[in-house]
């Protein structure tokens, strides 16, 4: 079996407005098993389009104009992505790619507690769970993200955000899928409980050994928990390659701009003009 | 010279089912004009507090504040007076400036409330204001706050708490909300501003690699306590309370990260879910 999880291929998508915005053009990658794979970029530059993209989550005036994304399964059999009809799309997402949303503040609805929404995955993909099996996955999976399974009858706004969050990512584990795309999931967050959230994905990740798709504008904390690095811009890869590639030899001068964009925390001072 | 002194102070919130709680304990820390102190702390270390009671939004429950060593007035003319010497700026360049006005309006109504110059200047002295920012002003004055960028929303917040000619700024995390890119951009800004109009700068926020190179000093508030207080440099580089030392080595630094790396070895996937 080839180690390659996802391959996408030319893949494009435009916004139909007036006039046409191309927000991905022509994006080609491979994600390897068990990878973090970060994507980097601007407001703007078609991260989080691309993400969604993958996953045929986009909503229309968005349309996907091109290519191909097929995900290489653990079974050894090849799915292409387009080619899924409504009823196998439901099944396959978040069996096989889950994702984690930006703002776990409202991603999760606050009139129910948060252990029945666990549960709500279980129902939609595995109806041959009884009431009681489904409890004790949900159960589990709290312990795994450390919120504690007494807390399966909290209600959203009972938690800190750190907390959400490791209920957002509870929920994209459930069905030890493949592939796991967190789109920011750590920027509303402080710096200790970012810190603490993202030593979690690294264990988690080593556990289940599912890929991670990494998005943020972050730079420095992509260079540190990411194997590899894409950078986008205006809807393109600019530049791809290994985090020590990346921070020690960027080639293209809109990664080098980003990269010189944050002040060093420890290193030589001069960017900011004191 | 302007010298604005925190002594002892202790805000306390009386929080329905919780009690009382202690958001500020005995604070004590002067800022005077020509200095610029970070201010750094996780959520709810007291860090938007301090900026409250600063431009009186709100009392402090003890302690003096004082301004030249008088006791800052808490009402009336004495307190608008006082807010012209103390501007702020806040997080959000969305929220902050008001969609219905033009910039001209956001940047007259400070200098026409505060007589800050005759009224035949006005419209001169706003467009020396956004030069200040480095906005044109040609382009910016009649435009709504929606025609523009984060980035030149921002400055127009900047050139707005610049009108009354102050000698202190609050800057609440001014840049967060920016991109990445223009982030320098208008922290330079704020820097070259700083040491032009010999500003005495209170930079909140949580970003130790910012607040590093913005500032002399560094302050650093754990649960309503200032539990550092020293050079920007000693306090990064050096931290000598264990909180600061893990704020520091919970944000991302890539410099410590790649020389701790000896050869680099990618992830090979483990044998549970990958085979």
């Amino acid at each position: 079996m080839s180690n390659t999880l996802l391959s996408v291929r030319d893949f494009s998508v435009v916004y139909d407005v007036d006039p046409p915005v191309r927000a991905v053009t022509e994006v080609s990658l491979d994600l390897q098993r068990g990878e973090i794979f970060g994507l980097a970029g601007e407001s703007g530059c078609g991260k989080t389009t691309l993400a969604y993209g993958i996953q045929r989550l986009l909503k229309p005036p968005a349309v996907i104009t091109g290519g191909e994304v097929i995900l290489h399964d653990v079974s050894g059999t090849d799915i292409d992505i387009n080619s899924l009809d409504a009823a196998q799309m439901q099944s396959f997402r978040w069996d096989k790619i889950s994702m984690v949303f930006q703002g776990a503040m409202n991603a999760l609805n606050p009139v129910a507690p948060i252990g029945r929404q666990l549960e709500d995955v279980f129902i939609v993909h595995r109806p041959d769970l009884s009431k009681k099996e489904r409890r004790t996955e949900v159960s589990e999976l709290l312990e795994i993200v450390k919120v504690g399974a007494e807390r399966a009858r909290s209600f959203p706004h009972e938690l800190s955000g750190g907390m959400r969050q490791r209920v957002m990512i509870a929920m994209a584990l459930a069905l030890r899928p493949q592939l796991m795309i967190m789109d920011e999931p750590t920027t509303a967050l402080d710096v200790l409980v970012q810190r603490e959230i993202l030593k979690q994905i690294s264990t988690l990740r080593h556990e289940f050994g599912f890929t991670v798709v990494f998005i943020t504008h972050d730079l420095p904390l992509l260079l540190e928990i990411s194997d590899r690095i894409a950078i986008m811009k205006g809807g393109e890869i600019v530049e791809m390659g290994t985090s020590e590639q990346l921070w020690r030899n960027p080639q293209n001068d809109y990664t080098k701009t980003l990269l010189a964009s944050f002040p060093r925390l420890t290193g030589a001072k001069g960017v900011v003009s004191r | 010279m302007t010298t604005l002194e925190f002594k002892h102070v202790t805000k306390i919130y009386n929080v329905r089912g919780a009690g009382q709680i202690k958001a500020l304990d005995n604070v004590s820390f002067t800022l005077a004009s020509h200095q610029t102190i970070g201010l750094v702390g996780q959520s709810g270390s007291g860090k938007s507090t301090i900026a409250k009671i600063l431009t009186q939004l709100e009392t402090h429950t003890s302690g003096e504040v004082l301004l030249d060593g008088a006791p800052i007035p808490i009402r009336g003319k004495g307190l608008r007076k006082y807010r012209q010497q103390l501007r702020m700026v806040f997080q959000d360049p969305f929220a902050s400036l008001n969609p219905y006005h033009t910039i001209r309006h956001h940047i007259e109504r400070p200098l026409l409330l505060d007589n800050v110059v005759p009224r035949a200047e006005v419209d001169g002295e706003v467009r020396r204001l956004l030069e200040r920012v480095r906005l044109v002003p040609g382009e910016t004055i009649d435009r709504r706050p929606h025609e523009l960028s984060g980035g030149q929303r921002q400055r127009v917040a900047i050139a707005r708490a610049l009108a009354s000619r102050p000698s202190l700024l609050i800057a609440d995390e001014p840049v967060s909300m920016l991109d990445v890119s223009i982030r320098l951009g208008v922290l330079n800004l704020l820097a070259d501003l700083q040491k032009e109009e010999g500003l005495g700068v209170l930079y909140i926020t949580h970003d130790l690699a910012t607040a590093r190179h913005f500032s002399d000093d560094i302050m650093v508030l754990n649960q309503g306590r200032v539990v550092e207080h020293g050079s920007a440099d000693s306090v990064i580089l050096h931290p000598q309370d264990p909180y600061t030392k893990s704020l520091r080595d919970a944000s991302p630094d890539p410099d410590k990260h790649f020389a701790q790396l000896q050869t680099f070895t990618p992830f090979q996937p483990s044998v549970g879910g990958a085979q």
